[in-house]
Protein backbone atom coordinates (compact mmCIF):
# COMPACT_ATOMS: atom_id res chain seq x y z
CA UNK A 1 0.00 0.00 0.00
CA UNK A 2 1.26 3.48 -0.80
CA UNK A 3 0.20 6.89 0.42
CA UNK A 4 0.23 10.27 -1.34
CA UNK A 5 3.70 11.56 -2.30
CA UNK A 6 3.51 14.17 0.50
CA UNK A 7 2.65 11.51 3.06
CA UNK A 8 5.36 9.19 1.75
CA UNK A 9 7.89 11.99 2.19
CA UNK A 10 6.58 12.64 5.71
CA UNK A 11 6.85 8.96 6.63
CA UNK A 12 10.36 8.66 5.21
CA UNK A 13 11.45 11.65 7.31
CA UNK A 14 9.59 10.31 10.34
CA UNK A 15 11.49 7.01 10.35
CA UNK A 16 14.77 8.94 10.30
CA UNK A 17 13.86 10.94 13.42
CA UNK A 18 14.57 8.02 15.71
CA UNK A 19 17.89 6.32 16.46
CA UNK A 20 18.89 3.29 14.40
CA UNK A 21 16.86 0.26 15.44
CA UNK A 22 14.23 2.38 17.24
CA UNK A 23 11.82 2.83 14.32
CA UNK A 24 8.96 1.46 16.39
CA UNK A 25 8.80 4.95 17.91
CA UNK A 26 7.17 6.10 14.67
CA UNK A 27 4.21 3.79 15.25
CA UNK A 28 1.72 6.12 16.95
CA UNK A 29 2.39 9.23 14.83
CA UNK A 30 2.42 7.18 11.63
CA UNK A 31 -0.95 5.63 12.46
CA UNK A 32 -2.46 9.05 13.13
CA UNK A 33 -1.18 10.61 9.91
CA UNK A 34 -2.15 7.52 7.89
CA UNK A 35 -5.62 7.69 9.39
CA UNK A 36 -5.90 11.35 8.38
CA UNK A 37 -5.31 10.39 4.77
CA UNK A 38 -7.24 7.10 4.58
CA UNK A 39 -10.09 8.16 6.89
CA UNK A 40 -9.70 5.24 9.30
CA UNK A 41 -7.14 2.76 10.54
CA UNK A 42 -8.13 -0.01 8.13
CA UNK A 43 -6.63 -3.51 8.26
CA UNK A 44 -4.48 -2.48 5.28
CA UNK A 45 -3.14 0.51 7.24
CA UNK A 46 -2.38 -1.75 10.20
CA UNK A 47 -0.40 -4.18 8.04
CA UNK A 48 1.42 -1.43 6.17
CA UNK A 49 2.42 0.53 9.28
CA UNK A 50 3.48 -2.71 11.00
CA UNK A 51 5.75 -3.51 8.07
CA UNK A 52 7.26 -0.03 7.97
CA UNK A 53 8.10 0.22 11.66
CA UNK A 54 9.09 -3.43 11.94
CA UNK A 55 6.51 -4.90 14.31
CA UNK A 56 3.80 -7.53 14.10
CA UNK A 57 0.30 -6.35 12.99
CA UNK A 58 -1.01 -7.64 16.31
CA UNK A 59 1.29 -5.22 18.12
CA UNK A 60 -0.19 -2.40 16.04
CA UNK A 61 -3.71 -3.49 17.00
CA UNK A 62 -2.70 -3.53 20.63
CA UNK A 63 -1.47 0.05 20.40
CA UNK A 64 -4.30 1.33 18.25
CA UNK A 65 -7.00 0.36 20.75
CA UNK A 66 -5.34 2.43 23.47
CA UNK A 67 -5.46 5.89 21.86
CA UNK A 68 -8.75 7.73 21.67
CA UNK A 69 -7.93 9.60 18.45
CA UNK A 70 -7.29 6.37 16.53
CA UNK A 71 -10.32 4.61 15.09
CA UNK A 72 -11.06 1.68 12.81
CA UNK A 73 -14.43 3.10 11.81
CA UNK A 74 -14.62 5.75 9.11
CA UNK A 75 -15.49 9.19 10.49
CA UNK A 76 -17.33 11.87 8.54
CA UNK A 77 -15.45 14.23 6.25
CA UNK A 78 -15.90 16.71 9.08
CA UNK A 79 -15.42 15.32 12.57
CA UNK A 80 -17.09 17.57 15.14
CA UNK A 81 -15.64 17.24 18.62
CA UNK A 82 -17.35 18.97 21.52
CA UNK A 83 -15.62 19.31 24.86
CA UNK A 84 -17.82 18.91 27.93
CA UNK A 85 -15.04 18.69 30.50
CA UNK A 86 -15.14 20.88 33.59
CA UNK A 87 -14.16 24.32 32.20
CA UNK A 88 -16.42 23.90 29.18
CA UNK A 89 -19.21 22.35 31.26
CA UNK A 90 -19.35 25.45 33.48
CA UNK A 91 -20.05 27.75 30.53
CA UNK A 92 -22.40 25.72 28.38
CA UNK A 93 -20.40 22.91 26.79
CA UNK A 94 -22.99 20.30 27.68
CA UNK A 95 -25.77 22.36 26.13
CA UNK A 96 -23.71 22.60 22.93
CA UNK A 97 -23.31 18.84 22.98
CA UNK A 98 -27.07 18.24 23.23
CA UNK A 99 -27.71 20.86 20.56
CA UNK A 100 -25.33 19.15 18.13
CA UNK A 101 -26.84 15.70 18.80
CA UNK A 102 -30.32 17.04 18.15
CA UNK A 103 -29.43 19.02 15.05
CA UNK A 104 -27.44 16.20 13.43
CA UNK A 105 -29.68 13.40 14.68
CA UNK A 106 -26.67 11.34 15.77
CA UNK A 107 -24.91 10.56 19.03
CA UNK A 108 -21.43 9.98 20.41
CA UNK A 109 -19.03 8.55 17.80
CA UNK A 110 -21.74 8.30 15.17
CA UNK A 111 -21.80 9.45 11.55
CA UNK A 112 -24.63 11.13 9.61
CA UNK A 113 -26.37 8.96 7.01
CA UNK A 114 -24.65 10.80 4.14
CA UNK A 115 -21.25 10.12 5.75
CA UNK A 116 -20.43 13.84 5.83
CA UNK A 117 -20.33 14.65 9.54
CA UNK A 118 -19.39 12.63 12.60
CA UNK A 119 -19.79 13.67 16.20
CA UNK A 120 -17.83 12.99 19.36
CA UNK A 121 -18.03 14.20 22.94
CA UNK A 122 -14.38 14.73 23.83
CA UNK A 123 -12.33 15.28 26.95
CA UNK A 124 -10.35 18.47 27.61
CA UNK A 125 -8.82 19.79 24.37
CA UNK A 126 -6.74 22.51 26.05
CA UNK A 127 -8.89 25.55 25.37
CA UNK A 128 -10.24 26.03 28.90
CA UNK A 129 -9.73 29.79 29.09
CA UNK A 130 -11.69 30.25 25.86
CA UNK A 131 -14.46 27.82 26.68
CA UNK A 132 -16.74 26.41 25.52
CA UNK A 133 -14.51 25.01 22.82
CA UNK A 134 -14.89 22.57 19.99
CA UNK A 135 -12.67 21.11 17.30
CA UNK A 136 -13.59 20.30 13.72
CA UNK A 137 -10.93 17.89 12.52
CA UNK A 138 -7.84 19.74 13.80
CA UNK A 139 -9.29 23.28 13.82
CA UNK A 140 -10.17 24.93 17.12
CA UNK A 141 -13.26 27.07 17.69
CA UNK A 142 -13.32 29.09 20.90
CA UNK A 143 -16.03 30.82 22.95
CA UNK A 144 -18.66 28.94 20.98
CA UNK A 145 -22.26 30.11 21.38
CA UNK A 146 -25.34 28.10 20.36
CA UNK A 147 -25.71 30.45 17.37
CA UNK A 148 -22.10 29.94 16.28
CA UNK A 149 -22.49 26.17 16.55
CA UNK A 150 -25.67 26.23 14.47
CA UNK A 151 -23.97 28.25 11.80
CA UNK A 152 -20.89 26.03 11.85
CA UNK A 153 -22.91 22.84 11.41
CA UNK A 154 -24.82 24.44 8.53
CA UNK A 155 -21.58 25.27 6.70
CA UNK A 156 -20.04 21.88 7.51
CA UNK A 157 -22.85 20.11 5.69
CA UNK A 158 -21.99 21.92 2.47
CA UNK A 159 -19.33 20.24 0.37
CA UNK A 160 -16.25 22.41 0.09
CA UNK B 1 -3.96 37.77 17.49
CA UNK B 2 -3.88 36.99 21.20
CA UNK B 3 -6.53 34.80 22.76
CA UNK B 4 -7.11 37.23 25.60
CA UNK B 5 -6.04 40.74 26.54
CA UNK B 6 -2.93 40.90 28.74
CA UNK B 7 -3.43 42.30 32.25
CA UNK B 8 -1.29 45.11 33.76
CA UNK B 9 -0.49 42.96 36.80
CA UNK B 10 1.25 40.38 34.63
CA UNK B 11 5.02 39.98 34.82
CA UNK B 12 6.07 39.15 31.28
CA UNK B 13 9.03 36.81 31.37
CA UNK B 14 7.82 33.75 29.48
CA UNK B 15 5.19 35.69 27.58
CA UNK B 16 7.32 38.67 26.61
CA UNK B 17 7.10 37.79 22.90
CA UNK B 18 3.36 37.07 22.93
CA UNK B 19 1.65 39.52 20.62
CA UNK B 20 4.80 40.65 18.79
CA UNK B 21 4.49 40.53 15.00
CA UNK B 22 5.69 37.10 13.74
CA UNK B 23 6.55 36.19 17.32
CA UNK B 24 7.23 32.56 16.33
CA UNK B 25 9.90 33.47 13.76
CA UNK B 26 13.59 33.19 14.52
CA UNK B 27 14.16 36.81 13.47
CA UNK B 28 11.77 38.12 16.11
CA UNK B 29 13.32 35.73 18.59
CA UNK B 30 16.89 36.85 17.89
CA UNK B 31 15.86 40.51 18.04
CA UNK B 32 14.51 39.98 21.56
CA UNK B 33 17.49 38.33 23.31
CA UNK B 34 16.68 34.94 21.78
CA UNK B 35 19.33 32.22 22.23
CA UNK B 36 21.30 34.58 24.52
CA UNK B 37 20.62 32.40 27.56
CA UNK B 38 21.94 29.42 25.61
CA UNK B 39 25.03 31.32 24.49
CA UNK B 40 25.73 32.11 28.12
CA UNK B 41 25.24 28.44 29.05
CA UNK B 42 27.76 27.49 26.34
CA UNK B 43 30.45 29.20 28.42
CA UNK B 44 29.46 27.37 31.62
CA UNK B 45 30.17 23.88 32.95
CA UNK B 46 27.23 21.43 33.26
CA UNK B 47 27.45 21.69 37.05
CA UNK B 48 27.33 25.47 36.92
CA UNK B 49 24.21 25.35 34.73
CA UNK B 50 22.52 22.87 37.07
CA UNK B 51 23.45 24.95 40.13
CA UNK B 52 22.03 28.05 38.49
CA UNK B 53 18.73 26.30 37.78
CA UNK B 54 18.68 24.90 41.33
CA UNK B 55 19.29 28.34 42.81
CA UNK B 56 16.51 29.86 40.71
CA UNK B 57 13.91 27.89 42.68
CA UNK B 58 12.33 26.69 39.43
CA UNK B 59 9.90 23.84 40.10
CA UNK B 60 8.26 21.62 37.48
CA UNK B 61 5.39 23.37 35.77
CA UNK B 62 3.69 20.14 34.66
CA UNK B 63 2.10 19.69 38.06
CA UNK B 64 4.35 17.87 40.49
CA UNK B 65 6.43 20.94 41.38
CA UNK B 66 9.70 19.07 41.81
CA UNK B 67 12.91 21.13 41.73
CA UNK B 68 14.06 21.23 38.10
CA UNK B 69 17.73 21.67 38.99
CA UNK B 70 17.55 18.63 41.27
CA UNK B 71 15.90 16.59 38.53
CA UNK B 72 18.67 17.53 36.10
CA UNK B 73 21.33 16.66 38.69
CA UNK B 74 20.07 13.04 38.96
CA UNK B 75 21.23 12.28 35.44
CA UNK B 76 24.24 9.93 35.40
CA UNK B 77 26.37 12.05 33.06
CA UNK B 78 29.18 9.48 33.01
CA UNK B 79 26.89 6.77 31.69
CA UNK B 80 28.13 5.44 28.33
CA UNK B 81 24.55 5.45 27.03
CA UNK B 82 23.14 8.30 24.93
CA UNK B 83 21.21 10.90 26.91
CA UNK B 84 17.92 12.30 25.71
CA UNK B 85 15.98 15.51 26.26
CA UNK B 86 12.22 14.89 26.28
CA UNK B 87 9.64 17.66 26.30
CA UNK B 88 6.23 16.83 27.70
CA UNK B 89 3.84 18.82 25.51
CA UNK B 90 1.01 16.37 26.10
CA UNK B 91 -0.95 19.11 27.87
CA UNK B 92 -4.27 17.51 28.84
CA UNK B 93 -4.99 18.26 32.49
CA UNK B 94 -8.52 19.70 32.48
CA UNK B 95 -8.31 23.44 33.09
CA UNK B 96 -4.87 23.81 31.51
CA UNK B 97 -4.15 25.57 28.20
CA UNK B 98 -0.78 27.29 28.59
CA UNK B 99 1.83 25.13 26.86
CA UNK B 100 -0.22 25.56 23.73
CA UNK B 101 0.44 29.30 23.80
CA UNK B 102 4.14 28.95 24.55
CA UNK B 103 4.64 26.80 21.44
CA UNK B 104 2.31 28.87 19.29
CA UNK B 105 3.91 32.22 20.07
CA UNK B 106 7.44 31.34 21.11
CA UNK B 107 8.59 27.93 19.82
CA UNK B 108 12.25 29.00 19.79
CA UNK B 109 12.25 29.57 23.53
CA UNK B 110 11.39 25.88 23.91
CA UNK B 111 14.29 24.91 21.64
CA UNK B 112 16.55 27.21 23.65
CA UNK B 113 15.42 25.59 26.90
CA UNK B 114 16.15 22.15 25.44
CA UNK B 115 19.61 23.31 24.35
CA UNK B 116 20.40 24.50 27.88
CA UNK B 117 19.18 21.20 29.36
CA UNK B 118 21.21 19.32 26.74
CA UNK B 119 24.37 21.19 27.74
CA UNK B 120 23.71 20.33 31.37
CA UNK B 121 22.99 16.68 30.58
CA UNK B 122 25.55 16.03 27.87
CA UNK B 123 22.78 15.18 25.42
CA UNK B 124 22.81 15.42 21.63
CA UNK B 125 19.22 14.55 20.83
CA UNK B 126 15.79 15.62 22.02
CA UNK B 127 12.12 15.08 21.26
CA UNK B 128 8.99 17.13 21.81
CA UNK B 129 6.00 14.89 22.54
CA UNK B 130 2.97 16.97 21.50
CA UNK B 131 -0.58 15.80 22.06
CA UNK B 132 -2.24 14.71 18.81
CA UNK B 133 -5.05 17.25 19.06
CA UNK B 134 -2.48 20.08 18.86
CA UNK B 135 -1.64 19.31 15.21
CA UNK B 136 -1.13 22.96 14.28
CA UNK B 137 1.52 23.25 16.99
CA UNK B 138 3.46 20.36 15.48
CA UNK B 139 3.60 22.33 12.23
CA UNK B 140 4.72 25.51 14.05
CA UNK B 141 7.35 23.60 15.99
CA UNK B 142 8.63 21.81 12.87
CA UNK B 143 9.09 25.17 11.11
CA UNK B 144 10.97 26.55 14.13
CA UNK B 145 13.26 23.51 14.19
CA UNK B 146 14.09 24.00 10.48
CA UNK B 147 14.83 27.71 11.11
CA UNK B 148 17.07 26.87 14.07
CA UNK B 149 19.02 24.37 11.95
CA UNK B 150 19.42 26.92 9.14
CA UNK B 151 20.80 29.51 11.55
CA UNK B 152 23.15 27.06 13.22
CA UNK B 153 21.39 26.76 16.59
CA UNK B 154 20.73 23.06 16.00
CA UNK B 155 23.13 20.62 14.35
CA UNK B 156 26.80 19.80 14.66
CA UNK B 157 29.29 22.09 16.41
CA UNK B 158 26.71 24.70 17.30
CA UNK B 159 28.12 28.24 17.05
CA UNK B 160 31.63 26.88 16.57
CA UNK B 161 31.58 24.92 19.82
CA UNK B 162 32.18 21.24 20.54
CA UNK B 163 28.48 20.88 21.30
CA UNK B 164 26.05 19.19 18.89
CA UNK B 165 22.32 18.84 19.36
CA UNK B 166 19.23 18.21 17.28
CA UNK B 167 15.55 17.73 18.08
CA UNK B 168 12.31 16.48 16.54
CA UNK B 169 8.57 16.64 17.18
CA UNK B 170 6.60 13.50 18.02
CA UNK B 171 2.79 13.30 17.89
CA UNK B 172 0.63 11.61 20.50
CA UNK B 173 -2.82 10.33 19.55
CA UNK B 174 -5.19 11.16 22.38
CA UNK B 175 -4.42 9.88 25.88
CA UNK B 176 -4.31 11.91 29.10
CA UNK B 177 -2.25 9.18 30.71
CA UNK B 178 0.61 9.89 28.31
CA UNK B 179 1.23 13.14 30.21
CA UNK B 180 2.54 10.98 33.05
CA UNK B 181 6.26 10.79 32.40
CA UNK B 182 6.77 7.03 32.31
CA UNK B 183 3.62 6.44 30.25
CA UNK B 184 4.81 9.16 27.88
CA UNK B 185 8.06 7.27 27.39
CA UNK B 186 6.21 4.01 26.66
CA UNK B 187 4.03 5.82 24.16
CA UNK B 188 7.10 7.45 22.61
CA UNK B 189 8.58 4.00 22.10
CA UNK B 190 5.50 2.97 20.10
CA UNK B 191 3.55 1.14 22.77
CA UNK B 192 0.39 1.56 24.81
CA UNK B 193 0.82 4.43 27.27
CA UNK B 194 1.04 2.32 30.40
CA UNK B 195 3.12 3.69 33.27
CA UNK B 196 6.36 2.04 34.34
CA UNK B 197 7.16 1.12 37.87
CA UNK B 198 9.51 3.70 39.37
CA UNK B 199 12.32 3.76 40.38
CA UNK B 200 14.24 3.78 38.16
CA UNK B 201 13.16 7.28 37.22
CA UNK B 202 13.55 8.67 33.69
CA UNK B 203 16.75 10.49 34.73
CA UNK B 204 18.38 7.05 34.98
CA UNK B 205 16.27 4.89 32.64
CA UNK B 206 14.05 6.99 30.38
CA UNK B 207 13.68 6.85 26.60
CA UNK B 208 15.03 3.51 25.34
CA UNK B 209 16.17 2.89 28.95
CA UNK B 210 18.73 5.69 28.57
CA UNK B 211 19.21 8.69 30.90
CA UNK B 212 16.55 11.26 30.01
CA UNK B 213 15.73 14.80 31.09
CA UNK B 214 11.94 14.97 30.95
CA UNK B 215 10.15 18.23 31.74
CA UNK B 216 7.05 20.18 30.85
CA UNK B 217 7.13 22.80 28.05
CA UNK B 218 6.87 25.73 30.46
CA UNK B 219 9.69 24.33 32.60
CA UNK B 220 12.06 24.21 29.62
CA UNK B 221 10.93 27.69 28.51
CA UNK B 222 11.86 29.01 31.96
CA UNK B 223 15.52 28.00 31.58
CA UNK B 224 16.58 30.74 29.10
CA UNK B 225 15.32 33.65 31.27
CA UNK B 226 17.00 32.08 34.33
CA UNK B 227 20.35 31.99 32.55
CA UNK B 228 19.80 35.45 31.13
CA UNK B 229 18.67 37.32 34.24
CA UNK B 230 20.53 35.17 36.76
CA UNK B 231 19.15 32.76 39.32
CA UNK B 232 18.80 35.34 42.08
CA UNK B 233 16.78 37.81 40.04
CA UNK B 234 14.53 35.04 38.76
CA UNK B 235 14.01 33.53 42.21
CA UNK B 236 13.21 36.98 43.58
CA UNK B 237 10.15 37.25 41.34
CA UNK B 238 8.38 34.56 43.35
CA UNK B 239 8.11 33.46 46.96
CA UNK B 240 10.76 31.50 48.91
CA UNK B 241 11.41 28.08 47.29
CA UNK B 242 8.98 28.99 44.52
CA UNK B 243 11.04 30.93 42.03
CA UNK B 244 9.86 32.95 39.08
CA UNK B 245 6.58 33.40 37.32
CA UNK B 246 4.18 30.92 35.83
CA UNK B 247 1.28 30.87 33.43
CA UNK B 248 -2.07 30.64 35.17
CA UNK B 249 -5.04 29.52 33.09
CA UNK B 250 -8.17 31.17 34.43
CA UNK B 251 -11.43 29.57 33.37
CA UNK B 252 -15.01 29.14 34.54
CA UNK B 253 -17.40 31.74 35.92
CA UNK B 254 -15.25 34.85 35.70
CA UNK B 255 -15.51 37.93 33.52
CA UNK B 256 -12.08 37.74 31.90
CA UNK B 257 -10.94 34.16 31.59
CA UNK B 258 -7.53 33.83 30.00
CA UNK B 259 -3.91 32.77 30.39
CA UNK B 260 -1.93 35.24 32.50
CA UNK B 261 1.70 35.22 33.58
CA UNK B 262 1.93 36.10 37.26
CA UNK B 263 4.60 35.77 39.92
CA UNK B 264 4.58 32.58 41.96
CA UNK B 265 2.74 33.28 45.20
CA UNK B 266 0.24 35.71 43.65
CA UNK B 267 -2.89 35.78 45.87
CA UNK B 268 -5.75 33.67 44.50
CA UNK B 269 -8.46 36.19 45.36
CA UNK B 270 -6.66 38.98 43.51
CA UNK B 271 -6.29 36.62 40.58
CA UNK B 272 -10.05 36.13 40.49
CA UNK B 273 -11.15 39.66 41.30
CA UNK B 274 -8.53 41.80 39.56
CA UNK B 275 -6.86 39.76 36.84
CA UNK B 276 -9.95 37.71 36.05
CA UNK B 277 -12.27 40.70 36.29
CA UNK B 278 -14.38 39.27 39.11
CA UNK B 279 -17.28 36.84 39.10
CA UNK B 280 -19.50 36.70 36.05
CA UNK B 281 -22.92 38.28 36.49
CA UNK B 282 -22.05 39.45 40.00
CA UNK B 283 -22.59 35.92 41.33
CA UNK B 284 -21.01 34.68 44.54
CA UNK B 285 -17.92 32.49 44.50
CA UNK B 286 -18.55 28.89 45.56
CA UNK B 287 -15.38 26.93 44.86
CA UNK B 288 -12.07 26.97 42.99
CA UNK B 289 -9.99 24.19 41.51
CA UNK B 290 -6.56 25.80 41.93
CA UNK B 291 -4.34 23.77 39.62
CA UNK B 292 -6.15 21.50 37.19
CA UNK B 293 -8.91 18.98 37.82
CA UNK B 294 -6.77 16.60 39.87
CA UNK B 295 -6.38 19.08 42.75
CA UNK B 296 -8.58 19.14 45.84
CA UNK B 297 -11.22 21.85 45.50
CA UNK B 298 -11.06 24.97 47.67
CA UNK B 299 -14.25 26.36 49.18
CA UNK B 300 -14.83 30.10 48.79
CA UNK B 301 -13.71 30.74 52.38
CA UNK B 302 -10.46 28.83 51.74
CA UNK B 303 -9.47 30.97 48.76
CA UNK B 304 -7.49 33.50 50.74
CA UNK B 305 -4.31 31.72 49.72
CA UNK B 306 -1.08 32.44 47.87
CA UNK B 307 -0.63 30.59 44.60
CA UNK B 308 2.63 28.75 45.12
CA UNK B 309 3.37 25.07 45.66
CA UNK B 310 3.97 25.31 49.42
CA UNK B 311 1.07 27.64 50.30
CA UNK B 312 -1.39 25.41 48.47
CA UNK B 313 0.07 22.28 50.05
CA UNK B 314 -0.47 23.97 53.43
CA UNK B 315 -4.08 24.58 52.37
CA UNK B 316 -4.29 20.82 51.60
CA UNK B 317 -4.55 21.32 47.89
CA UNK B 318 -2.03 21.63 45.05
CA UNK B 319 -0.76 24.22 42.60
CA UNK B 320 -0.61 21.51 39.94
CA UNK B 321 -0.51 22.65 36.34
CA UNK B 322 -1.79 26.19 36.91
CA UNK B 323 -5.36 25.59 35.72
CA UNK B 324 -7.56 27.76 37.93
CA UNK B 325 -11.21 26.78 37.48
CA UNK B 326 -13.64 29.18 39.18
CA UNK B 327 -17.16 28.05 40.09
CA UNK B 328 -20.03 30.28 41.17
CA UNK B 329 -22.94 29.75 43.55
CA UNK B 330 -25.13 28.13 40.85
CA UNK B 331 -22.69 25.28 40.26
CA UNK B 332 -23.84 21.82 41.26
CA UNK B 333 -20.85 20.29 43.02
CA UNK B 334 -22.23 16.76 42.61
CA UNK B 335 -22.28 17.33 38.88
CA UNK B 336 -18.78 18.82 38.95
CA UNK B 337 -17.51 15.76 40.86
CA UNK B 338 -19.28 13.48 38.40
CA UNK B 339 -17.86 15.19 35.32
CA UNK B 340 -14.35 15.09 36.74
CA UNK B 341 -14.74 11.38 37.56
CA UNK B 342 -16.15 10.58 34.11
CA UNK B 343 -12.91 12.02 32.75
CA UNK B 344 -10.64 9.91 34.95
CA UNK B 345 -12.67 6.75 34.31
CA UNK B 346 -12.28 7.39 30.57
CA UNK B 347 -8.57 8.09 30.83
CA UNK B 348 -7.57 5.36 33.29
CA UNK B 349 -5.26 3.11 31.30
CA UNK B 350 -6.67 0.04 33.03
CA UNK B 351 -3.27 -1.31 33.98
CA UNK B 352 -3.78 -1.36 37.73
CA UNK B 353 -6.97 -2.41 39.42
CA UNK B 354 -7.52 0.26 42.12
CA UNK B 355 -7.59 2.94 39.44
CA UNK B 356 -9.50 1.04 36.75
CA UNK B 357 -12.18 -0.26 39.12
CA UNK B 358 -12.13 2.70 41.49
CA UNK B 359 -12.78 5.33 38.83
CA UNK B 360 -15.50 3.21 37.21
CA UNK B 361 -17.31 2.55 40.48
CA UNK B 362 -17.05 6.17 41.54
CA UNK B 363 -18.46 7.24 38.19
CA UNK B 364 -21.42 4.89 38.69
CA UNK B 365 -22.03 6.08 42.24
CA UNK B 366 -21.84 9.75 41.29
CA UNK B 367 -24.09 9.26 38.27
CA UNK B 368 -26.67 7.54 40.45
CA UNK B 369 -26.40 10.31 42.99
CA UNK B 370 -26.80 13.11 40.52
CA UNK B 371 -29.90 11.41 39.09
CA UNK B 372 -31.49 11.46 42.54
CA UNK B 373 -31.15 7.71 43.13
CA UNK B 374 -28.40 7.99 45.72
CA UNK B 375 -28.61 6.66 49.24
CA UNK B 376 -27.35 8.38 52.36
CA UNK B 377 -24.79 5.62 52.89
CA UNK B 378 -23.37 6.36 49.42
CA UNK B 379 -21.96 9.64 50.72
CA UNK B 380 -19.64 7.71 53.02
CA UNK B 381 -19.04 5.03 50.41
CA UNK B 382 -17.85 7.58 47.82
CA UNK B 383 -15.34 9.00 50.29
CA UNK B 384 -14.17 5.56 51.42
CA UNK B 385 -13.77 4.24 47.90
CA UNK B 386 -11.76 7.29 46.84
CA UNK B 387 -9.54 7.14 49.94
CA UNK B 388 -8.81 3.49 49.23
CA UNK B 389 -7.33 4.47 45.87
CA UNK B 390 -4.85 6.92 47.38
CA UNK B 391 -1.27 5.73 47.09
CA UNK B 392 -2.34 2.33 45.79
CA UNK B 393 -1.87 2.88 42.08
CA UNK B 394 1.09 2.56 39.72
CA UNK B 395 0.98 6.20 38.71
CA UNK B 396 -0.58 9.42 40.03
CA UNK B 397 -3.79 9.07 37.97
CA UNK B 398 -5.45 7.20 40.82
CA UNK B 399 -4.69 10.01 43.27
CA UNK B 400 -5.68 12.57 40.65
CA UNK B 401 -9.13 11.00 40.46
CA UNK B 402 -9.53 10.46 44.19
CA UNK B 403 -8.36 13.82 45.56
CA UNK B 404 -10.98 16.13 43.98
CA UNK B 405 -13.72 13.61 44.80
CA UNK B 406 -12.75 13.38 48.46
CA UNK B 407 -12.57 17.16 48.76
CA UNK B 408 -15.96 17.71 47.13
CA UNK B 409 -17.82 15.04 49.09
CA UNK B 410 -16.32 16.27 52.38
CA UNK B 411 -16.65 20.01 51.78
CA UNK B 412 -20.03 19.97 50.06
CA UNK B 413 -21.78 17.13 51.88
CA UNK B 414 -24.98 19.18 52.09
CA UNK B 415 -25.19 19.27 48.30
CA UNK B 416 -25.08 15.49 48.20
CA UNK B 417 -27.82 15.40 50.81
CA UNK B 418 -29.92 17.77 48.71
CA UNK B 419 -29.92 15.18 45.90
CA UNK B 420 -31.28 12.39 48.13
CA UNK B 421 -34.70 10.72 47.96
CA UNK B 422 -35.31 11.23 44.28
CA UNK B 423 -35.13 15.00 44.45
CA UNK B 424 -34.13 16.60 41.15
CA UNK B 425 -30.80 18.42 41.05
CA UNK B 426 -31.49 21.74 42.80
CA UNK B 427 -29.13 23.56 40.44
CA UNK B 428 -30.47 22.44 37.08
CA UNK B 429 -33.22 25.05 37.25
CA UNK B 430 -30.89 27.84 38.34
CA UNK B 431 -28.38 27.12 35.60
CA UNK B 432 -31.06 27.01 32.93
CA UNK B 433 -32.31 30.40 34.03
CA UNK B 434 -28.85 31.87 33.70
CA UNK B 435 -28.38 30.49 30.23
CA UNK B 436 -31.90 31.22 28.96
Amino acid sequence: MTFSPEMEARFAAMLLKYPEGRQRSALVPMLLYAQDEVGAVTPEVVNEVARRVGVDPLQVDEVLTYYSMLHRQKWGRKHLQICTNISCLLVGGEELWHQACKKLGIGHREVTADGEISLEEVECIGACSWAPAIQVNYDFYHNVTPEKLDELIDTMGKKS
Amino acid sequence: MLYNEPHPLEVKILTKRFGLPNSASIDTFLATEGYKGFEKALTMTPDAIINEVKASGLRGRGGAGFSTGMKWSFLPRNSPKPKYIMVNADESEPGTCKDRLLIEYDPHSLIEGMLIAALAAGSNLGYIYIRGEYRYLIDIMDRAIVEARERGFLGNNIKGSEFSFDCHTHSGAGAYECGEESALLESFEGKRGIPRIRPPFPAVAGAYQCPTVLNNVETFCSAPPILLMGAQAYAGLGTPKNGGTRLFCLSGHINKPGVYELPMGFPLMRMIEEVGGGMRGGKKLKAVIPGGSSCPVLKADECDVLMDFDSLAAAQSMLGSGGVVVMDEDTCMVKAALRIMRFYAHESCGWCIPCREGTTWLKKLLTRFHEGMGQRSDIILIGDLAKNMLGRTFCPLGDAAALPTISIVEKFTEEFEAHLEGRPCPYEHASQLVRA
